[in-house]
């Protein structure tokens, strides 16, 4: 349905416009069709399932980033941030774990603090860039080895582990969900579309793409831009908090390898997704296709012995680099 | 000058825009050893001209022809390389590189493979010393003074062996000390047989440094004699060249006596002092002086785009304004003069554009896209926008569709003041209109308005007073019979009260 909406927005020269909009989905359909014929397993409900939970942690930061990006930002710091969030949850959770026992409360503290830790750390991210005016590179750049360090730490340089008991309770928020669809499939889908819709339908996400395309405007505009910038950084944080939450119980640790290269992820699969990394133009329904090309080319990689898995990142860099250049085919139009 | 051979001339210059054209059979001859001006009011195709002979533009028709030669310059760099050399009205120099390195930016002198530092030094004061100009050349340009980075700018024209100089309003950004330095320089470089070409809005300083003067109208060269036949009137009347009285509406509607905005002793830091006035309902108040007085900085630290200090009060009630929302939210809002890089968002649709200032009303949580169309719709018949297609982005409208876009935007945010910045910079004789009769209206309406321009004919036409500013502080006032250019002039250039005029 949002497609629908995109191609009927921009209606100036339509034909290059639609090829700019279809090119992620085509590049998605391709990748599912290849897939589908060079292995029988791939469209299999395993296989489709493990992908799209895989996809999920990533997917969810990718949409936060999205607004970070489309309002002229960038966040280096969300793997590291996630890192240092999932150890600070198991800390949380196993101190509790005494005073509060083992049950669904001590859970919902836990992705309580995780939510917490996110907003914050968002809101320190977005302090330092709006109103301390430093250059969101220099200070994400900062934070991330900051978080990466601190769970470091904190692990003491090992790993740090849910209680088993606790790992029991909590591990059905990664592996169980309704009517076959498991719980991190739906919260990266309900994620993507509220940040679809908010986006697109508010004004907030207008805010963000006038602000990204030039921020003098949008302050004679009487827009409150130190406020919005701020938030799109507050929305990423908390949203780096729902990824760790479903994060966590997958494996129940977390150590100074957890989360590593997410950052990377998903700003690739927020270009991919044709926003523009200068800021002004996101949407979000653009990022949850990149993240799904870039896990299904993993994925196809895995199963099938044609290209070799450890070319999984040269391939994944071709299409970063091809996403650009169609990219700059819209800007030359404009 | 007899029968000598023009350094540069223009013959039959056509050049259109898109489908406007803005130059129409233009021809100028410049001497060697002769300062000319070029004069006419902002969009009469001044700027234009000079792009053509400083070869930043190429003409659609015509002939430019150097030292009796035609010639065709694809880019600035090939004009430079016959000696014609263009001063910006913004300097084009690195702030950060010295003094001598922008002297040789892209022309570094080399001994081998190593920059020759030393004859770059010694030729850079060799060059300041025949300007006069005291700089030291290993100052940053960051650091000096604004005349200073003018003799910079000509010191690099001359080290390319200039013939001929063209400088876009050289004095709009000196104060009156700076600019008789500068004359001192145009003497010097007139006697040593360089052609100079200068464009200034200020009419006396024309008829004091000037040997000839060309007048454009309208992308017509509609006069052009020595300086000697003419005189501040007589330039100005061709100037302007057509009855004002049809280009500005009558003003009927009555003045309220209510005060709609009071500011006392509004100062924003390193660019304006104790500014004080009164704005009455329904009024139109212009606010005049040089380029640089203040005029814009005052007016963005009263709705909060700068800080400031002072009292505003509005409707009688004090208030305190800290950014534009709050001057929003008081009624109070700002047109800026720099519509493309501060007033629309040139990759952005019309309607997004149109809303930005008031998209709160719109969202309901959700934007309402339909209330926006009809926004959009009524703003292109009340605005006349003529748009192509209103799915268009703002950037490819042309100049005055965007200014008419803008003032739509900002009556949206239905304004009880509102204060406009040039409000016709750059835009064509019709949509003028269209923009000064809008203004009336509003004021008819109630809005209390202020209007800033550096266009005289523009301010005297349209206000019912004027402020003039100047160094950052209000200057004078002027109304009714006394809003002469003269005065205005007068005030804006710190002269005081007029005492003999040059109305003869």
């Amino acid at each position: 349905m949002s497609t629908a909406e995109t191609t009927s927005a921009p209606t100036q020269a339509p034909r290059k416009i639609n090829i700019q909009v279809l090119g992620p989905i085509i590049a998605l359909v391709v990748l599912v069709i290849v897939g589908a014929l060079m292995n029988s397993n791939f469209l299999s409900y395993a296989n489709v399932t493990n992908v799209l939970a895989r996809s999920a942690f990533i997917g969810i930061i990718a949409v936060g980033m999205t607004f970070v990006i489309t309002a002229g930002g960038l966040d280096l710091s969300v793997g590291s941030m996630a890192a240092f969030i999932a150890g600070l949850m198991i800390l949380v959770m196993n101190y509790l774990l005494p005073s509060m026992g083992n049950g669904v409360p001590i859970i919902l503290v836990g992705m309580l603090a995780a939510l917490v830790a996110g907003l914050a750390a968002g809101f320190l991210n977005g302090f330092l860039i709006t109103n301390m005016r430093i250059e969101a590179f220099i200070v994400t750049l900062g934070t991330m080895g900051i978080y990466r360090s601190l769970v470091t730490w904190l692990a003491d340089g090992g790993t740090l582990s849910l209680d088993f008991g606790l790992r029991q309770t909590y591990r059905p928020v990664y592996y169980e969900g309704i009517l076959g669809i498991s719980w991190p499939i739906i919260i990266f889908a309900l994620v993507a579309i509220a940040g679809e819709i908010v986006m697109r339908k508010t004004a907030f996400g207008r805010y963000c793409a006038a602000i990204g395309s030039n921020d003098q405007v949008a302050r004679y505009s009487s827009v409150d831009v130190g406020r919005v910038r701020i938030l799109t950084y507050i929305l990423l944080g908390v949203l780096v908090g729902v990824a760790t939450i479903m994060y966590v119980p997958r494996l129940g640790s977390a150590s100074s390898s957890t989360g590593v290269l997410w950052e990377l992820e998903a700003i690739a699969a927020v270009i991919i997704g044709g926003t523009m990394l200068k800021g002004g133009f996101g949407r979000v329904w653009g990022t949850v296709v990149g993240v799904l090309i870039l896990s299904l080319i993993g994925n196809i990689l895995n199963l099938t012995d044609f290209v070799s898995p450890y070319l999984n990142g040269a391939i994944q860099g071709v299409i970063i680099i091809l996403a650009v250049i169609l990219q700059r085919g819209r800007k030359a139009e404009g | 000058m007899t029968s000598a051979t023009a350094a540069l001339s223009l013959e039959g210059i056509d050049r259109s825009f898109g489908p406007v054209q803005v130059l129409f059979g233009v021809a100028i001859d410049l001497f060697p050893g002769e300062v000319h001006a070029l004069i006419g009011e902002n969009g009469a195709g001044k700027s234009t001209t000079m792009k053509i002979m400083g070869g930043y533009l190429s003409p659609s028709h015509g002939t430019v022809s150097v030292g009796g030669e035609p010639v065709r310059f694809r880019s600035s760099d090939e004009a430079e390389a016959q000696g014609i050399v263009m001063i910006h009205q913004e300097f084009n120099l690195a702030e950060d590189l010295t003094v001598e390195e922008n002297v040789f930016l892209g022309h570094e002198l080399r001994k081998g493979l190593f920059l020759d530092k030393k004859a770059m030094r010694e030729e850079t004061v060799a060059l300041l010393d025949r300007l006069d100009c005291r700089v030291d050349p290993k100052a940053r340009v960051r650091d000096i003074s604004t005349p200073d980075k003018q003799m910079v700018e000509i010191a690099k024209a001359l080290r390319r062996d200039a013939r001929v100089l063209i400088m876009d309003e050289p004095t709009a950004v000196l104060t009156n000390r700076e600019a008789e330095v500068l004359f001192e320089q145009v003497d010097r470089l007139r006697s040593q047989g360089v052609a100079l070409l200068f464009t200034s809005h200020k009419l006396d300083e024309v008829k004091r440094i000037s040997d000839r003067v060309t007048v454009m109208r309208d992308g017509h060269v509609v006069e052009s004699r020595p300086t000697s036949e003419l005189t501040a009137d007589s330039m100005a009347e061709a100037m302007v060249g057509r009855e004002l009285s049809n280009l500005f509406p009558k003003r009927s509607a009555e003045i309220s006596s209510d005060i709609a905005l009071k500011v006392s002793n509004l100062t924003v830091p390193g660019h304006a002092t104790d500014v004080s006035f009164e704005l009455r309902r329904g009024e139109v108040l212009g606010l005049s002086g040089l380029i640089g007085s203040g005029r814009t900085e005052t007016m963005e630290g009263l709705v909060g785009l700068r800080s400031h200090e002072g009292t505003v009060e509005i409707d009688g009630e004090a208030v305190k304004i800290t950014s534009p929302r709050d001057a929003q939210s008081r009624g109070l809002v700002y047109l800026t003069e720099d519509r493309k890089s501060r007033g629309l968002v040139l990759n952005m649709g019309l309607r997004e554009n149109l809303t930005l200032q008031s998209l709160p009303r719109f969202a309901k949580p959700f934007l309402d896209q339909k209330a926006e169309e009809e926004a959009l719709d009524k703003a292109i018949k009340d605005f006349d926008i003529r748009a192509p297609d209103r799915s268009m982005k703002a950037g490819n409208l042309s100049g005055g569709n965007q200014q008419k876009l803008l003032v739509a935007k900002i009556m949206l945010a239905e304004p009880r003041i509102v204060i406009i910045d040039e409000p016709t910079r750059g835009i064509d004789i019709g949509t003028k209109q269209q923009i000064y009769e809008f203004i009336h209206h509003l004021a008819a309406e109630g809005v209390s308005v202020i209007v800033i321009s550096s266009e005289m004919t523009e301010v005297i036409g349209l206000a019912d007073r004027i402020i003039v500013m100047r160094q950052g502080r209000v200057a004078g006032e002027v109304s009714g019979a006394e809003k002469t250019e003269d005065a205005i002039v007068r005030l804006a250039m710190g002269l005081g009260a007029r005492e003999t005029e040059t109305t003869a």
